[in-house]
């Protein structure tokens, strides 16, 4: 029958139109769809107890009504908006401007006035990104020889302005520290997830152990 | 005998009490235009008032209703269920730069939304409401109604090509000129749907046309229905004939250009047709504001364009967008040919009826009988022909073309 396939999907969105089990699947942004564990979580309960005190709850719940606001389950490695960098870290080898495609990273040293010895690193300046042309590519993270730079976690990062959309020096050094573990495996090694909200000192981000103070004083007694 | 207005609001009685209040005020015999005028600014006021805030509404419903047809959720922030979000657009788009490019012609360019605003503004003259507890126009009952209507929209197609011409732009000079084609021919089949209803009821005059519905006219004559329904939903552009401003194509169409006050009065213009043109619809073949007794025709006619407007939504969330050469042969090819089929046939069945005496006492409709015999007629006769149109006419071979390589693909490759 020619023309029908008109008809049909008329009737595929008159389906959608009545039938409530469609309309369920519909959850937005921030909400997410919620079990009664889940619920029982933000309750601060145990699940049993929960679904004991909030039989309703549960209900829906379990026909799929009930919502939370929670942010979706996403990975540690995610590369994300805020990049975490260590100042005691850096020296100021700008690899990571060098590295950039884009060319956004733009860093300006000097010298500190004291002797340049081994070891010792630039005075940073100027340590600017600009967020509204990354494309989060995570060269510079690969770039960095120190660990210095990391990428973030968090995404939701929307400004008013252009300018305010390039981050400055002042902004990385005040930031929480919620490194991504992003070609950084040895953050994954030691078990830290940025997503559940674990912060990362400059001590514990290099790709070596922290040397304990007998290491230290072996290793640096000739200096 | 017609029931005393109550809630009637009419340009006489506004006219008359206008009249009262200057010669109450000291005016003499002379001052009488000025009843008149100020008559007639209060009505245009009101209808005007009315119409905005009903389109403001639409547009929310518009946008509700086809995010459940596709399963979203539609603007559901502002407000309860997001019902202030058409105030918050307005508002925006008052708040925003007004731009005119360099290039444009400026009067026209200004004029272009006001042109297309006002048409649509004045059919509602003509359209008997049937407001409470009274059987009239709201302004004005022209005896020509429908002749006006046919008349006054047709002046969109020049708004639509002013509004491409003035902008200077590519995207808007090409879909205003498809706006142009496609307006004009779709004219004829509407003309053509509306003639069949004129033999029916015998007057042009929008309260006879509801008067002599004994039988309302889709069940008389449904091929002048879906000939009128599928023209008129092209002449007010909107999926799946929405080549004027197809948006995947064409940027925006023919209101590329536009920003602001003048866009927002565009999106006004193209957001009342559909509430027009349910009006429209409803007072040729539903009956208009006929009903039972217990709710005042006011009502029953907002309940029928209310139906209407839910199946126009229902077409625009489900049919895809159809190509430029398939609406215009869509339009001379079946619609021209079903309009002037179903007119020959009416006319035939109309003077049949003549014949064995169905006329009914005013001598210019038939009566009830009749009507639902020539009903059941047609309604076989029009189910037959759109089947055999599409399976036997509309059918076509289609043979997928062998793919010529692109001249460029083998530059500067020697073929051995």
């Amino acid at each position: 029958m020619y023309g029908l396939g008109l008809f049909k999907g008329l009737g595929v969105t008159m389906k959608n139109f009545v039938s409530p089990s469609r309309q369920f699947n519909i959850v937005q942004y921030p909400n997410r769809r919620a079990s009664p564990f889940d619920l029982a979580k933000v309750d601060n309960q145990n699940p049993v107890s929960f679904i004991a005190t909030h039989p309703l709850k549960t209900l829906r719940s379990l026909l799929g009504l009930e919502t939370i606001t929670d942010r979706m389950p996403q990975h540690a490695n995610f590369r994300g908006e805020e990049f975490a960098w260590y100042d005691s870290r850096c020296t100021g080898c700008a690899s990571c401007a060098k590295y950039c495609p884009l060319g956004i990273i733009k860093i300006v040293t000097g010298t500190s006035g004291v002797n340049q010895q081994e070891g010792q690193s630039y005075d940073i300046d100027v340590f600017d990104i600009d967020i509204g042309r990354c494309m989060f590519c995570g060269l510079c993270v690969e770039a960095c020889p120190y660990d210095a730079l990391h990428m973030g976690s968090g995404f939701e990062e929307g400004k008013y302005r252009r300018s305010d959309l390039v981050i400055n020096i002042d902004q990385l050094k005040s930031a929480e520290k919620k490194p991504s573990t992003w070609f950084r495996p040895q953050l994954t090694n030691r078990g830290h997830d940025p997503i559940k909200g674990s912060t990362a000192d400059w001590e514990e981000v290099g790709r070596h152990e922290k040397p304990s103070l007998e290491d230290q004083s072996k290793r640096w007694a000739k200096r | 005998m017609a029931p005393t207005p109550v809630l009637f609001i009419s340009f006489e009685i506004l006219q008359k009490n206008f009249a009262g209040l200057i010669e109450l005020i000291g005016f003499g015999e002379s001052f009488k235009w000025l009843a008149t005028l100020l008559a007639g600014i209060s009505i245009s006021f009101l209808i005007i008032n009315v119409m905005v805030m009903a389109t403001a509404f639409y547009t929310w419903f518009e946008r509700r209703m086809i995010a459940r047809f596709q399963v979203r959720r539609g603007p559901n922030r502002n407000g309860p269920f997001g019902m202030l979000q058409p105030f918050a657009d307005v508002l925006k788009l008052i708040m925003k730069e007004d731009t005119i490019p360099d290039e444009a012609d400026k009067p026209v360019f200004t004029l272009a939304p006001i042109a297309l605003l006002a048409p649509t503004l004045m059919i509602m003259i003509v359209i008997p409401f049937g407001t409470f507890l009274h059987e009239d126009a709201f302004l004005s009952n022209l005896n020509i109604g429908i002749l006006f209507i046919v008349g006054v929209t047709s002046v969109n197609s020049i708004a639509i090509f002013m509004a491409g011409w003035a902008s200077r732009n590519k995207y808007a000079i090409l879909g205003s000129m498809r706006g142009a084609a496609m307006l004009i021919s779709y004219e004829i089949p509407m003309a053509l749907g509306i003639t069949s209803v004129l033999i029916l009821s015998g007057s042009l005059a929008m309260t006879e046309i509801v008067s002599s519905q004994s039988v309302w006219f889709i069940l008389v004559m449904p091929m002048g229905f879906f000939v009128f329904m599928a023209a008129s939903t092209a002449e007010m552009s909107r999926t799946p004939f929405d080549q004027i401003e197809a948006e995947s194509e064409l940027g925006s169409g023919y209101n590329t250009e536009y920003s602001g006050i003048k866009f927002a009065v565009l999106f006004l213009a193209e957001f009342m047709a559909p509430l027009v043109t349910a009006a429209v619809v409803t007072t040729l073949f539903l009956g208009g504001s006929q009903g039972f007794d217990f709710l005042p025709g006011g009502v029953w006619f907002a309940l029928k364009m209310f139906i209407i407007i839910f199946v126009l939504l229902w077409f625009r969330s489900t049919w895809p967008r159809l190509r430029i050469d398939q609406i215009m042969g869509f339009a001379w090819k079946t619609l021209f040919g079903l309009g002037l089929f179903n007119i020959f046939l009416v006319a035939l069945e109309f003077s049949l009826a003549d014949q064995f005496g169905g006329l009914a006492s005013d001598s210019v409709s038939l009566t009830p009988e009749y009507m639902l015999i020539i009903g059941a007629i047609n309604w076989i006769i029009t189910i037959a022909i759109i089947l055999i149109m599409a399976n036997v006419v509309g059918r076509k071979k289609y043979t997928r073309p062998e793919p010529t390589p692109s001249p460029l693909a083998n530059m500067g490759i020697k073929e051995s």
